[in-house]
Order: C-alpha cells, then sequence, then structure tokens
C-alpha cells in the first residue's frame, strides 16, 4: 500500500546540484543569487508552499493523531487505566494479537513463494497472476468479509455441513481469522515481488553452480538481499492485520469477550458513549500505529545505507 | 503501490533469451507456484466466486431492485460524490506535499516524511472516532467552527474529510519518486532557454508526473469508495443523507437480507475491479514515460 522500497531510492551517483554558472544571463534579474536560482522558487514562494503544505498536515494527520491521546487522557491517568482493568478489554487485545499472529506468518510464507515464483521465472500469465495478488486491495474491506459470510455463513455454500459438525467459522475466530488474512493478502507479496524482479537470478544460478541446494540457495543467497523488504511488508502488513475493523466487523458477530478485536471494542465502547475507555483502547492502536512508521523509516534508512554500500563497490563485471 | 517504476532489471534480455534454462537452474518453481495459486484460489478466488453465484440466485428483475432503490441509489452519489472530492483534494495537496518534501528543507522534514503514512498504519476506526471528536460541536475545530455556522460532523461533509485522511499518502507516495528521479537539467534547460518558472512547471514539470500524480489520484478514489471504518463515525449515517454504500451491505446483511446485501456488493466490486484495471493502464502508461529516465 505504500510505496515499494525498490523504488523508493535510486541510487545513483550523486550529480552536482544545480548548475553555478546556470547560461546566459536572464532578461529579468532575479533578486535570488544562490546558486541554483534557475531550479528553484523566489523564497516568499517557497516558504508560503512549505506553510500551506504544513498546515494540511498538521490538519489532517497531525490534530487527528493529537486528539486520540488527549481524549484518551481527558479524565486523568485514573479513568485511562480503568480502561484496561475490563476483561473484555484484554480479550480483545487477545484476540487482536492471535489474528495478527496467525494472519502475518501465512501471509509471509505466501509473500515468499508468490514473489519466488514471479520474480525469478518467467511464465504464461504472469502478468495477470500478479494483478489478482494485488486483487484484495481494491475489494472493500465490508465485501471482504461478506463474501466468507457467504461461504460460510447458516445460509452459505458450507453452512450445513459445518452446523452438522458442530464448527463455528463466521462469528467465530477463524473467521475473523480468515478475514483479516483476505484484507492482508498483498503486503508482502507486493514488496518482494519488484525487490526480487530487480535483484535478477545471477547470484541465485551461482550458488546453484556451486552446488547449493535450493533451501542453501534461498536461505543464504536470497534471503539475506531482501530482508529489508521482507521486514518492511511484514510490519506493514502487521499494522493492518491488527487495526482492521470494516472486514472483521462483518464476520465478528460482535460477541463481547469472545469475537472482539481492539477496534471492534473500540466502536462498541464509543457507541455505548463510554468516551475515555474508546479513545484509551484507541491510543493503544495509535502508538502501535507510530511505532510501525517508526520501525519503516529505520528499515527504509537501513535499506539505503545497503544501497549506497552496494553502490559504492565496484562494477563486478563490465556493463552490458 | 506503483510498483517499481524505476527498476529496469540489467540483463533483461540475457534472462529472456535463456528463460528456458533459467527455469530449469533454479529449483522450486512448481512447488511455489503451485502453493501460489492454491493459496490465492482458497483465500481470494473461490470465496469471491461465491459473490458472483449468489447473485445468480436472484432474478434480473430482483437484482435491479436491489442495486436501484432510492435509499441505495442516494448511497452511491454520496459515496462517489464524496470519494471523487475527497480524491481531487488529496490530487492537489498531495502534489504540493510532495513537491515541498522532495524539493525544499525545513526544520521537522524527516518526521513530516514519515508521518505521511499514518493513514496507512492507524486503524480505521481509530481515525474516525478521532476525527468526529475534532468535528464535533464539542470538539477543538468543531466548537469554533460551529458557532459559525458550519457543521463538518454528521452530514456529508464529515465523509468527505474522513475520506480526504484516508487517501492522502496515496498521492503523495506515487507523486514524491517521480519527483525526485525528475531531471534537473531539463529545469536548467528550460530556464535558460527564457521560460519562467511558472511556465517551466506547467510545461516541463507538470507532464512528467501528471502521469503518477492520476495513478495516486486514482488509488486515492478506489480506496474512498470502499472505505467503511473511518466514515460511519462521523458520517451521521441518515439514510437518504449520509449512508454510504458498504453500510448499506452491512445493513442488510444486519436484515438477513443476504441476498440484497450480495447484489449491492457485486456494483461495489465490479466498480473496484474497473478501478484496477485503470490504475494497471495508468501505471503501464507511466512506466512507459518515466521508462527513459530511470
Amino acid at each position: 500500500m505504500s510505496t515499494p522500497l525498490s523504488q523508493a531510492h535510486d541510487v545513483r551517483p550523486s550529480s552536482p546540484q544545480g548548475n553555478n554558472a546556470s547560461g546566459p544571463a536572464k532578461p529579468v534579474p532575479r533578486r535570488s543569487t544562490k546558486k541554483n536560482a534557475t531550479t528553484t522558487e523566489p523564497a516568499w514562494v517557497k516558504w508560503s508552499l512549505i506553510g500551506v503544505a504544513l498546515a494540511f498536515i498538521f490538519l489532517f494527520l497531525i490534530l487527528p493523531l493529537a486528539a486520540v491521546f488527549t481524549e484518551a487522557l481527558r479524565k486523568g491517568s485514573d479513568a485511562f487505566l480503568e480502561a484496561f482493568k475490563e476483561p473484555d478489554a484484554w480479550s480483545a487485545i487477545r484476540l487482536t494479537l492471535i489474528t495478527a499472529a496467525i494472519a502475518v506468518p501465512m501471509n509471509l510464507v505466501f509473500g515468499v513463494a508468490a514473489a519466488w515464483a514471479i520474480a525469478k521465472y518467467e511464465f504464461r500469465g504472469k502478468a495477470f497472476l500478479t494483478t489478482l495478488v494485488d486483487l484484495p486491495f481494491s475489494v472493500s474491506p465490508v465485501v471482504a468479509g461478506l463474501i466468507y459470510v457467504l461461504m460460510f455463513g447458516a445460509q452459505g455454500w458450507f453452512g450445513p455441513w459445518l452446523q452438522a459438525h458442530d464448527i463455528k467459522i463466521v462469528f467465530a475466530v477463524p473467521g475473523i481469522v480468515l478475514a483479516t488474512i483476505f484484507v492482508t493478502f498483498p503486503f508482502i507479496a507486493r514488496e518482494l515481488i519488484p525487490l526480487m524482479q530487480a535483484q535478477g537470478t545471477d547470484e541465485e544460478q551461482a550458488a546453484q553452480v556451486l552446488g547449493a541446494t535450493g533451501w542453501q540457495t534461498f536461505w543464504y543467497v536470497t534471503l539475506p538481499n531482501i530482508k529489508w523488504g521482507l521486514i518492511y511488508g511484514v510490519i506493514l502488513c502487521n499494522a493492518r492485520a491488527m487495526g482492521e475493523f470494516g472486514a472483521v466487523s462483518v464476520v465478528s458477530g460482535h460477541i463481547r469477550g469472545q469475537t472482539n478485536t481492539m477496534p471492534l471494542h473500540v466502536e462498541i465502547l464509543y457507541n455505548e458513549y463510554q468516551s475515555v475507555a474508546a479513545f484509551a483502547v484507541a491510543s493503544l492502536l495509535a502508538l502501535l500505529a507510530l511505532v510501525t512508521l517508526v520501525i519503516k523509516s529505520f528499515v527504509e534508512w537501513q535499506f539505503e545505507r545497503d544501497q549506497k554500500a552496494a553502490a559504492a563497490l565496484p562494477p563486478e563485471r563490465p556493463t552490458v | 503501490m506503483s510498483a517499481a517504476v524505476s527498476i529496469t532489471v540489467p540483463d533483461a534480455g540475457l534472462t529472456r533469451g535463456s528463460k528456458r534454462t533459467a527455469r530449469r537452474v533454479l529449483p522450486g518453481f512448481k512447488l511455489t507456484l503451485g502453493f501460489t495459486l492454491f493459496y490465492l484460489s482458497v483465500i481470494v478466488l473461490i470465496p469471491l466466486s461465491a459473490l458472483v453465484f449468489k447473485t445468480f440466485t436472484l432474478t434480473w428483475e430482483q437484482f435491479v431492485f436491489a442495486v436501484s432503490s432510492p435509499r441505495v441509489m442516494a448511497s452511491y452519489r454520496l459515496t462517489f460524490g464524496a470519494s471523487l472530492i475527497a480524491a481531487l483534494v488529496n490530487a492537489v495537496f498531495g502534489l504540493l506535499v510532495a513537491w515541498v518534501l522532495v524539493r525544499y528543507t525545513f526544520p521537522g522534514k524527516k518526521i513530516i516524511d514519515a508521518l505521511v503514512d499514518l493513514p496507512f498504519a492507524l486503524p480505521t476506526a481509530v481515525a474516525g472516532i478521532s476525527l468526529t471528536a475534532l468535528l464535533a460541536s464539542n470538539g477543538w475545530i468543531g466548537s469554533i467552527l460551529e458557532p459559525r455556522g458550519i457543521q463538518l460532523a454528521f452530514n456529508p461533509n464529515g465523509v468527505v474529510i474522513a475520506l480526504i485522511f484516508i487517501g492522502l499518502p496515496f498521492v503523495v507516495r506515487t507523486v514524491q519518486p517521480v519527483l525526485e528521479d525528475a531531471e534537473k537539467e531539463l529545469e536548467e534547460a528550460a530556464t535558460c532557454l527564457g521560460a519562467t518558472r511558472w511556465q517551466t512547471f506547467r510545461y516541463v514539470i507538470f507532464p512528467t508526473v501528471a502521469p503518477a500524480l492520476l495513478t495516486g489520484f486514482a488509488m486515492a478514489f478506489a480506496r474512498a469508495i470502499g472505505e467503511y471504518g473511518s466514515v460511519i463515525f462521523i458520517a451521521g449515517n441518515m439514510p437518504m443523507v449520509s449512508e454510504i454504500t458498504p453500510l448499506i451491505i452491512i445493513g442488510k446483511l444486519e436484515q438477513y437480507d443476504y441476498a440484497g446485501a450480495t447484489a449491492v456488493a457485486v456494483v461495489l466490486l465490479v466498480i473496484s475491479f474497473a478501478l484496477l484495471l485503470l490504475i494497471n493502464a495508468l501505471q503501464a502508461w507511466q512506466r512507459k514515460r518515466g521508462g527513459a529516465g530511470a
């Protein structure tokens, strides 16, 4: 859902910024005599653009984030902590953790397998397959929940069979996990596919020639190359898995203490006018979002550093 | 989103020429492709086909009735109208934010850059209740605006604001790398040829980022149409006025009208697919445009 690592950092030998002797004298003399006056704006334009952009960011990102924590602590820290004394809150936190602990590894295995198949080989229908992998992103979360109700609900395809065998999927934990897997399905695959495509197959082929097994090749050659992309995909996948609301809301059935995840618990508290408690639980989720952003920035920084280090090495072979 | 735009495999020609050998040299093709197809079918394709098959249990008249009753039509108008406005706002301000982040330096830039992804990381329900708290009559913003007769929460305005929040990163993150890659030499040439700064932007820079901008716009729009969590808290959810289409589906489900819910879901799904294809086409265009520079 965000910029893939591979795209964000185009590392090339840094070209000198701007151009000090910039061509013939301009007809209208500019007041600015900076080196790169040709490719920048007058200071007042620059600072008003920055001002408007920051005002937009402040209104739409910083204020809502600040509001979560302010509302949570509005009646002091005791009222805040009160929200976590409720057993329902703890069961919601537990269910959220369980859901993410199942959904993320499943999509991790899928992501690596799909990226290996798509990036390392040529086959017919590859572009179509890549589109299909992206499909869940374009499906409304509500529709994502609905399709599992249609499959496993009482009136669904497998409904009668499941009832006969006393298995509950919809309005129970398995449905929540399935819906979460669906909405987080492409995260890891889509990070890895462009990254592994860019890296090509040379190194893996070399490992094969030197007698490595398939697993050794993957473990010692491919994995170190994709590790930052992998971590990046996993943390984004995890954030979405823990925060998913729409899809989970359709399949959950909202049974307190049993099928409520943290976002659903927030909704219930909010609708019951327990504002402080709702924002207290929400503040945990907001904290998770902030931690996600910090790790994400760190990973990008590490990736960039690795790329720069690699670019600084002498070329291994003459470029064709 | 926008795949690896700037990536070109250095020896693409070589690999393609000897693809048969490459396929045989590296093991695991059948295993990984088989698993990918299996997992994709179980999680995505078969459940989605359930939606299509369920629709076939309806007659055509029933289907049309379900997807075009006045209340549903009102929800389409709101969902598409609000998504369009939100995506347009995001296109303008997203381009501005991307520009400011790429071209200028100012204190706190790194933090702002990281913060742009907040809507991706923050659970939608949290965004929904916090925007509502801000804009309600006793909130920080609502308490300023409401006495002046501007109401932003619990009506269609609230829907637009929630959708702006949700779509914000899409435009920034698609435009940003393109602006970073844009060649300054072109701008210098334009200036040398006597263009004003505005002309340079209008005729040199803007055409370069236009495909990315359009892609980001389409992504923000597509995301906004399906959005549920952040909107329902702030919308007020009055039938015919501020009820979005995903909420119609939920409403029908709660009344055990599975067929009706499915019919509306199919409409949403078809529109999502159309947008997905459009976005793919836009990205292909963008790759072609940017291909020479990358």
